[in-house]
């Protein structure tokens, strides 16, 4: 059974490719559209399983990362999003894609128990300038929290040389006030997290990725999709063979997401 | 009115561009630095807008609601500190401006006005001092306006609208003098002869030309987009004590080159002469791959069955010497614009960067220049900001320090694309419209082609602002996006050609699609960015992000719908194909120029120069060491040993990491990476040469590397040698196919205007022929800069060394078996390819420890693409677990680099290093002779390898071991230092200079 992914572009947008090509790779079928068909077209979302709001610089990021594309998505897309997410689609936001989700009332989603609401909320996270105020491109060791609810993360092992993802980005410092963050880490909504020591951009509690309650909406600083083949690790060459026979991380978090994605539309 | 919204960090939260840049002025000057610095955003709408609609934008739009807060107007100045606030000028692309205007227009359907700008609260420091640091750092009056109170204009300065009539400028009766100064005062930048052919032309014309066609000749016959001086007619000749390599004396073996009486060697065309001919006689030879060379906007080649690669290095030095972080933006933006214009538009792959400054503890920065630290911090932010946001990964790149760039600094931005095969030509057809994509046109970047070509005084900063501008990166993407939708319809691809406006504008983009047919321009259709341009100034505006395409009229409906869907900007502004081949020009259907084709394209006189080759002269006006600097020779001669010279060399900023650089640009976007800038399992040593997939779903890679010799400027022959060698050992260090490898040329010279400096040009392109030739890498693209040197106050002129920057491309058959630089296992042994010699001249270690003696290093054309080769058959059979090149620094810092990268020791004897003759242990340890590999094999496959490297001399010089050190064993003094003591030398020594942490 096929299942579809969509993934978004706008100017700016630039890691679509890539995205596009991990879908691929873990065996969705793929089409990359540009966000003003959509907001025409709203419906057109209904015919995919899978959604992707790939990284990059939406409409420049000259305000703050994401702003004006958020400001698009909550004023035209939230309801076919939300309607998505309900029918169980897995969203994945890395990047610029996670700095729009939560400024477009997308992520980190309704308490337990209760519904979306119909029109997005506020923003009460944020994707702050990197403490060192500068873009940083580095590799970055993960970890995955017990008790994450993430169906993208799920059962995969980030420790040892491999449990890397690679970050690149200038506004990626986790930020949010002291209740939400317990309330994220108790409810199972952390879903990466940087290593200790690793934690190059001074996020709150080493958070590198969050889900909402249902564990399909992922929005990540990080880029799985930039870890779908081990000849993107930066130390590859080194790497133990028998290692290398096993899926990437990246791509594993994908195929998590499209075998979701089957067994719901099964 | 003008409502102004200032963005603080909310309480409780960091700000951390105030932070840092508190930190960078107290790495400045701890004495003069503010004890706090604040920052705000400051943006000021104009138009009317209800408290509703203020509240609105200040909380959704502009401010974060978690770590900031908004207010209106302009907030108190506290009483420590001193405001500076920092806006754009008027007429400065201001793209956050841009975005807020968008966003206005999406959330309320309103049209406002917004520009933007900077607030900093200076603690502890009065307004004169802080005004000072923000102008040393991050204000430059040649883009900014700095005040010293909060700014509240009550309205917006808009450009005044001229009248324009169209000016006939009298020339047929001017004599030799009023000929030049008319070239000199209009900018033209055009010499006697030129102004004389054009008087000539006029004069059998019967008419006198009117400005626009002058403002088009000029920028048609500019250095910058003929370059006269390379494809000129060179009457060579070689004087004093005789040179090495003699160019008269075979003379009759190169092709278009005349031997006459005298020793004068009369060379036609001295580009079509050297670099081209190789190519082509490459070509002749069977090298089957080249699909496009020296004709369009990049060199393109064979990828694979499906799919062509294209490579083009620019250079955007003068730009970037008056506003750094601006010319070094607008200068990759032009160089991928390059790329979407080559062939039927190619897809961007990869970036690269080379940059040459003036040491940061340069004696003495003259008025005019800009410190080269921040020269050299905001080239990289301008390279940071505009690559990245188009998502293309910078993945291979140098910098060159010397002295004589103070007043030059050269930014070389390059950019590699793919495209489909059947997308490599495209010329426009009679009847297409001439179609312009993307950005507006606006006064910005007057003059840039003729501008490029001039050379700098002290008073160029205020004279050439306009020619600097600030790129909007997003505007650019957008265009590559709609161009590539375009190009991939179903139905074919949309346009019949497509080219960029880079210098000269429209006048340059259309002049050249229009060369063969003919075209007629409308220019009042040219969107404009704000009322008031003349018709001349839009035509030669050089605004940065438009393309020009040639397009069908049946296809443009199409073209329309992709347009607005990818939020792009579109115009018609005119027509290909004229009756008698001419370029018309029309304002509101007045006729304002006409030239003919063929006059505007083959009208420029190409005079006969003279090149004298002096090596007498060349060494007394370029010593690459400079003696009044302390050495560092005493500290040797002081019982250091060889691993202490070793840690010197590795903290010479030529050497040392430039990790502070690299992680500032994203070189992983697209997925591609293979082999990145930094490699081993802390990503702690550098790469040869980077590695990159262009098709995702192929493992076919391509390697990209450069080489650049410039310590050996006194000999530019054997500099530029030495460049192609340098460059083709990176690219056989990761695994590129030496039978696959495509170079490219870039010369910036100091001048040409002396008969000896033009001398020293022709030897390095003489090199260019011997060296493409004996490694069989054709030249498929150049470009030059020959005007880099800067006139002082005092009227003394600094020249930069003559500077050749070779560029190179391979096939990587199968990424999946690239090899990188550190080392793998203990028990493998270290393999040295290729004889050491007597070449401490131009070294490294030379330049630190004062010599000014010594045999510069001469490739041997026989034996350098020979160990090439047999390096690579070694590679391919898998039988390498890391190879990196002895290059900047010698053998022994290219051994710590594997050692430290690896995170394992080796016990290196140098008794075992292949030599010739009495070659001592100082230039066993440290002489740059070219042609040497390094690989890390294992002992069971050394007989393997030896049979594969057939007369490819090698020995095994060193084991490697788990122990943390680099030992020399075998010596004279014995001796050993940690791996973690030479690691710091290299990531420290390049960081520490521009107030980076390590």
């Amino acid at each position: 059974m096929t299942v579809r992914a969509l993934v978004i572009t706008a100017p700016g947008i630039n890691c679509d490719l890539e995205l596009a090509h991990a879908f691929r790779e873990a065996g969705a079928l793929v089409d990359t559209l540009p966000l003003l068909r959509l907001v025409r077209h709203p419906g057109l979302v209904d015919g995919f399983k899978l959604i992707g709001l790939p990284g990059g610089f939406s409409y420049g990021d000259d305000i703050a990362a994401g702003r004006v594309l958020a400001t698009l998505m909550r004023k035209h897309l939230y309801a076919p999003f939300k309607e998505c997410i309900e029918r169980g689609c897995p969203i994945i936001a890395p990047c610029n894609g996670f700095q729009v989700a939560v400024q477009a009332g997308l992520l980190p989603g309704p308490y337990a128990g209760m519904n979306w609401p119909e029109e997005p909320t506020p923003p009460n996270l944020s994707l702050s300038i990197n403490l060192e105020a500068s873009f940083r491109d580095c590799w970055t060791p993960m970890e995955v929290p017990d008790n994450s609810r993430c169906i993208w993360t799920k059962g995969i092992d980030f420790s040892g040389p491999a449990g890397m993802l690679p970050c690149a980005h200038g506004e990626g410092r986790f930020v949010t006030s002291d209740p939400m963050l317990n309330h994220l880490d108790e409810a199972g909504q952390v879903a990466l997290r940087y290593q200790e020591g690793f934690n190059f951009n001074g996020s709150s509690r080493r958070i590198a990725g969050i889900c909402d309650q249902s564990g399909l909406v992922l929005g990540l600083m990080p880029h799985p999709e930039r870890f779908t083949r081990w000849s993107q690790h930066p130390a590859w060459t080194r790497l133990d063979p028998e290692l290398r026979t096993q899926a990437p991380p990246g791509l594993a978090m994908f195929r998590n997401a499209v075998e979701h994605a089957r067994a719901v539309t099964v | 009115m003008v409502h102004r919204f200032e963005i603080h960090a909310a309480s409780g939260h960091v700000d951390p561009v105030g932070e840092s840049l508190a930190r960078t002025l107290r790495q400045f000057d701890p004495d003069q630095a503010p004890t706090r610095v604040d920052h705000a955003s400051v943006y000021l709408i104009k138009g009317d807008l209800s408290a509703t609609q203020l509240d609105l934008i200040g909380r959704e739009l502009l401010s974060d609601p978690v770590t900031e807060r908004f207010e209106l107007g302009a907030s108190g100045q506290p009483s420590s500190a001193s405001t500076i606030e920092v806006h754009p000028l008027p007429g400065v692309t201001d793209p956050a401006a841009e975005s807020v205007q968008l966003a206005i227009k999406a959330i309320l359907d309103l049209d406002v006005e917004v520009r933007t700008g900077d607030r900093f609260d200076l603690y502890g420091i009065d307004s004169a001092s802080a005004r000072a640091l923000i102008e040393s750092t991050c204000a430059n009056p040649v883009v900014h306006d700095v005040h010293e109170t909060p700014y509240v204009p009550q309205s917006f300065p808009h450009g005044t609208v001229r009248t324009f009539d169209v000016r006939e400028v009298p020339l047929i009766g001017l004599g030799d003098s009023a000929l030049e100064s008319l070239s000199r005062e209009a900018h033209l930048f055009l010499d006697l002869n030129e102004m004389k052919a054009i008087q000539t032309y006029y004069a059998s014309a019967g008419r006198e030309p009117r400005e626009i066609e002058l403002e088009t000749l000029a920028q048609t016959w500019s250095e910058h987009c003929v370059h006269k001086t390379l494809k000129a007619t060179i009457d060579y000749r070689e004087v004093g004590s005789s040179s090495e390599v003699s160019i008269v004396e075979s003379a009759s073996s190169r092709p278009h080159h005349v031997a006459g009486a005298s020793g004068v060697v009369r060379i036609e065309n001295l580009l079509k002469a050297t670099v081209a001919a190789a190519t082509f006689e490459l070509i002749d030879e069977g090298i089957d791959w080249c699909l496009s060379v020296f004709v369009d906007n990049a060199g393109i080649i064979a990828f694979d069955d499906h799919h062509a690669v294209c490579f083009k290095v620019e250079t955007h030095n003068h730009p970037s010497a008056i506003e750094p972080y601006g010319g070094a933006a607008t200068g990759i933006g032009g160089c991928i614009r390059d790329i979407m214009g080559t062939g039927l538009a190619a897809r961007p792959i990869a970036a690269t960067d080379v940059f040459c400054v003036a040491r940061p503890d340069v004696a003495e920065v003259p008025t005019g220049c800009l410190h080269p630290s921040r020269v050299l911090r905001q080239v990289v932010a301008g390279v940071r900001d505009y690559g990245n946001r188009m998502g293309i990964p910078t993945v291979n790149g140098a910098v060159w320090f010397d002295d004589k760039y103070v007043g030059n600094p050269l930014v070389y931005c390059g950019c590699l694309g793919v495209m489909p095969r059947d997308a490599v030509e495209g010329s426009p057809q009679f009847g297409d419209r001439i179609i312009v994509i993307g950005g507006r046109t606006g006064r910005d970047g007057i003059h840039g082609a003729t501008f490029s070509s001039a050379e700098l005084t002290d008073s160029h900063a205020d004279e050439f602002s306009h020619a600097v501008q600030i790129g909007n990166p997003i505007v650019e993407k957008a265009a590559l996006d709609a161009i590539l939708v375009m190009r991939d319809e179903r139905g074919g691809c949309l346009f019949s050609a497509i080219t960029d406006c880079g210098a000269g504008g429209f006048s340059s983009a259309v002049g050249e699609m229009g060369e063969q047919i003919g075209a007629r321009v409308t220019l009042e259709t040219a969107p404009l960015k704000y009322a008031g341009l003349t018709p001349t100034e839009t035509w030669i505006s050089e605004a940065q992000e438009r393309m020009v395409l040639s397009v069908p009229a049946h296809n443009l409906e199409r073209l329309a719908e992709i347009c607005e869907e990818y939020q792009v900007e579109f115009s018609d502004i005119g027509e290909f194909g004229t009756e008698n081949r001419e370029l018309i020009l029309l304002h509101e259907e007045q006729e304002i120029g006409r030239l003919p084709m063929e006059f505007l394209h083959d009208g420029v006189p190409m005079p006969t120069r003279e090149a004298i080759w002096d090596p007498e002269w060349a060494r007394e006006t370029y010593h690459q060491i400079d003696v009044s600097k302390p050495s560092l020779s005493s500290e040797i001669a002081a019982g250091g040993t060889l691993l202490d010279e070793t840690k010197l060399l590795l903290s010479h900023p030529n050497i040392a990491s430039k990790a502070w650089i690299i992680r500032q640009y994203d070189h992983e976007v697209q997925g591609g990476s293979v082999v990145k800038p930094l490699v081993g399992p802390g990503e702690g040593g550098p790469s040869d040469a980077a590695v990159v997939r262009p098709i995702l779903e192929s493992s076919t890679g391509l390697a990209i590397g450069n080489g650049l010799a410039t310590g050996l400027a006194t000999e530019p022959y054997l500099m530029g040698l030495a460049a192609i060698d340098e460059c083709v050992r990176n690219l056989v260090c990761v695994g590129a196919d030496p039978e696959r490898i495509a170079i490219l040329d870039n010369f910036c010279w100091p001048g040409c205007d002396d008969p000896h400096w033009l001398g020293s040009l022709v030897r390095a392109a003489e090199a260019c022929y011997d060296g493409a030739k004996a490694y069989r890498t054709p030249f498929i693209s150049g470009k030059d800069s020959l005007n880099n040197q800067f006139t002082t106050e005092s009227g003394d002129r600094i020249r930069i060394p003559p500077t050749l920057l070779i560029s190179g491309m391979g096939i990587v058959e199968d990424s999946e078996r690239s090899v990188t630089m550190d080392l793998k296992s203990k028990g493998n042994v270290l393999l040295l390819v290729g004889f050491t010699r007597h070449h401490l001249g131009g070294s490294h270690y030379a330049a630190v420890a004062g010599l000014v003696q010594g045999d510069l290093p001469r490739v041997d054309l026989v034996e350098g693409p020979r160990n090439a080769r047999a390096v690579a058959s070694v590679i391919r059979e898998g039988l390498v677990h890391s190879a990196h090149d002895v290059s900047d620094g010698g053998l022994l810092v290219a051994v710590a680099e594997m050692a430290f990268a690896g995170d394992l020791g080796v016990q290196l004897d140098l008794n075992q290093v292949p030599v010739e003759d009495d070659v001592d242990q100082v230039e066993r340890a440290f002489s740059e002779t070219p042609s040497r590999y390094l690989l890390e094999i294992s002992p069971k496959k050394l007989s393997a390898v030896r049979k594969l490297l057939g007369d490819a001399p090698s020995a095994v010089i060193g084991k490697i071991k788990d122990s943390g050190k680099l030992e020399l064993v075998n010596n004279i003094d014995p001796c050993s230092c940690s791996l973690e003591s030479l690691r710091i030398a290299w990531a420290t020594g390049c960081n520490q200079a521009f107030g980076e942490d390590s």
